[in-house]
């Protein structure tokens, strides 16, 4: 079954085409790889999922549903979730509190208090920050933080996920258990779709990878596909 | 949320003091004198004021400057009301209409204002009390051709308890919003507006309804002094100072707690009035010189003193403690 359906998707910022035209379609269960030079498009292309953009034209399709046009809490609750590259948390809230919100608000039919409150519990442990539950989400590292934040879209109940470069600026270790993350996520029956420039995780952990540059698709593919083909060596991956 | 929550001890002593504030408040007109009557009513209106601006402002950092608009249309409404039905609708009719109708204009304004952000916000809504007084006194120059109006005179003790009574509401409706989950996203919302957005949260009507309700517990209030105020003009129903006044005392008192803009609005509208009747000259003087200090020495207001001292009688001082801060 496909989750996410991309036709024609293109977005403008003035007269520069950020996104144009790129077809694309997510399996379910996928861990679906988006890569590309900066300004390639790839962050746009998240915000369009999303709806933080407007998109020109084309349409955006969640299993089966256009969801472009619709507003991104409506979206959240259809079950898409995101993080964003510049991590968004609530820095004066207690961590609980960050992932609670996310249960409280971001599903289709609201949660009961007291599950709430228990899955909350369940995905702190998940992403490994149960320790640090009572803390101001601001007080927490960068990696924490990331955790935190995939928490807190993993509350939304979301059959698909969006993470964007989750990995950058994390030390080796940290990305190896950030790997083992993205797995594990996936294991939990929720797609992903991910931007990463930290090539030796996203050949890890993809089933397919596409390639933006200057807003247009220029490959598709399995890992070993893409790390072979000669254009993305070209605009992308280098000799 | 849950019910354990109330009856836990953290909630004793707050709930037992405001009891007897309560109850002093209550049986005030049978030993207090009529100017203490007048001069607690006075005191209750700037609480009101304060408490409702929090209520919006305090969580989802939106500075509303548009209190006076609010407060001057419950004033208008029933000052045209009250006297144009000879006094028959009754007096608690009117002050729900005068909320209603502050709470719809803050709903409008809201919807089409509330994605503005930071300071544009502040300004369009400063400008609102501008654009509402110009209009209505175009429309009384030019209309009816009178100025101002005369408004029905009301018994103290009716406007002190019908104020009383807004104040409760507002405290109950305030301390259930901000425990509920609504009062997670609003805080949310001042948080990071935008991933509150991502998270599943109507941020637009989250804050539009939010204000609409601020908005009527202003217009509630001055739909009740007016009746006391005898006479009102544009000038007076919709002076800008009820703008700047609520969030002065809001931040003087401390936005963080729930009985912080309480206090503030408090001992700062006490302080008004001692000042304006033993320095009438030096009023402004000393009052300005007060909330300069007070900012300057209490950034989280007269509540954040409170977690201060009590570091400081358990005797503090040593560095661990110093960190924590």
């Amino acid at each position: 079954m496909l989750v996410l359906e991309g036709e024609k998707v293109t977005k403008y910022f003035g007269g520069l085409a950020a996104v144009s035209n790129v077809d694309f379609h997510i399996d379910q269960g996928e861990i679906f790889g988006l890569i590309g030079p900066n300004g390639a498009g790839k962050t746009t292309l998240f915000n369009l999922v999303s709806a933080a953009l407007v998109l020109k034209s084309g349409t955006i399709k969640f299993k089966g549903e256009k969801i472009s046009g619709l507003k991104p809490y409506q979206i959240c609750r259809k079950g898409v979730a995101r993080t964003f590259q510049s991590v968004k948390i609530f820095g004066n809230l207690p961590v609980r509190e960050n992932v609670l919100l996310g249960t409280l608000f971001g599903r289709p039919t609201t949660a009961k208090a007291a599950n709430a409150a228990q899955e909350t519990t369940e995905l702190l442990d998940f992403v490994g920050l149960s320790q640090m539950s009572a803390m101001a989400a601001r007080e927490l590292t960068l990696v924490n933080q990331k955790r935190l934040e995939v928490a807190t879209a993993l509350a939304t109940k979301p059959e698909l996920l969006l993470l964007d470069e989750l990995m950058a600026g994390l030390t080796p270790t940290e990305i190896a258990e950030a790997m083992e993350l993205v797995t594990r996520i996936r294991d939990r029956g929720i797609t992903v779709f991910m931007i990463e420039h930290v090539m030796k995780a996203i050949m890890g952990v993809c089933d397919r990878i596409m390639v933006l540059h200057h807003g247009e698709k220029i490959a598709e593919g399995a890992p070993q596909e893409i790390a072979t083909s000669k254009k993305v060596i070209e605009v992308y991956l280098g000799e | 949320m849950d019910i354990t929550r109330f009856t836990s001890k953290k909630f004793l002593i707050p709930a037992i003091i405001s009891l007897v504030i309560l109850i002093a408040m209550v049986t005030l007109p049978v030993y207090g004198s009529l100017y203490m009557v007048i001069l607690i009513t006075a005191i209750l209106m700037f609480v009101i004021l304060t408490v409702s601006w929090t209520l919006f402002s305090g969580p989802t950092g939106y500075m509303s400057l548009a209190s006076a608009a609010f407060f001057g249309i419950g004033v208008y409404a029933s000052a045209i009301l009250l006297p144009t039905t000879g006094g028959k609708l009754p007096l608690l009719v009117v002050v729900v209409i005068g909320g209603l109708v502050s709470s719809i204009l803050a709903f409008g304004v809201g919807a089409l204002t509330l994605r503005l952000r930071g300071i544009y916000f502040a300004v369009f809504t400063f400008g609102l009390v501008e654009l509402i007084k110009q209009v209505l006194l175009w429309w009384e120059n030019s209309v009816t051709g009178t100025r101002g109006r005369y408004v029905m005179l009301v018994e103290n003790d009716v406007i002190f308890y019908t104020m009383l009574a807004i104040f409760m509401l507002l405290m109950l409706t305030f301390f259930f919003l901000r425990r509920s989950k609504y009062g997670l996203a609003m805080q949310s919302i001042g948080e990071n507006e935008e991933a509150a957005a991502h998270r599943g949260i109507n941020v637009t009507m989250v804050k539009v309804i939010t204000f609409a309700i601020s908005a009527f517990f202003m217009g509630a209030t001055g739909a009740i002094i007016a009746t006391r105020w005898t006479y009102i003009d544009p000038y007076i129903a919709f002076y800008i100072l009820y703008s700047f006044l609520p969030v002065m005392m809001a931040i003087f008192g401390g936005i963080g707690q729930i009985y912080g803009p309480v206090i503030g609005a408090a001992i700062f509208a006490y302080l008004e009035e001692v000042l304006l009747t033993k320095f009438p000259y030096y009023y402004m003087l000393i009052f300005g010189v007060v909330l300069v200090a007070a900012i300057l020495y209490m950034p989280n207001g007269i509540v954040g003193l409170v977690p201060r001292l009590v570091r400081r009688l358990r005797k503090g001082g040593s560095a661990k403690q110093h960190a924590s801060t």
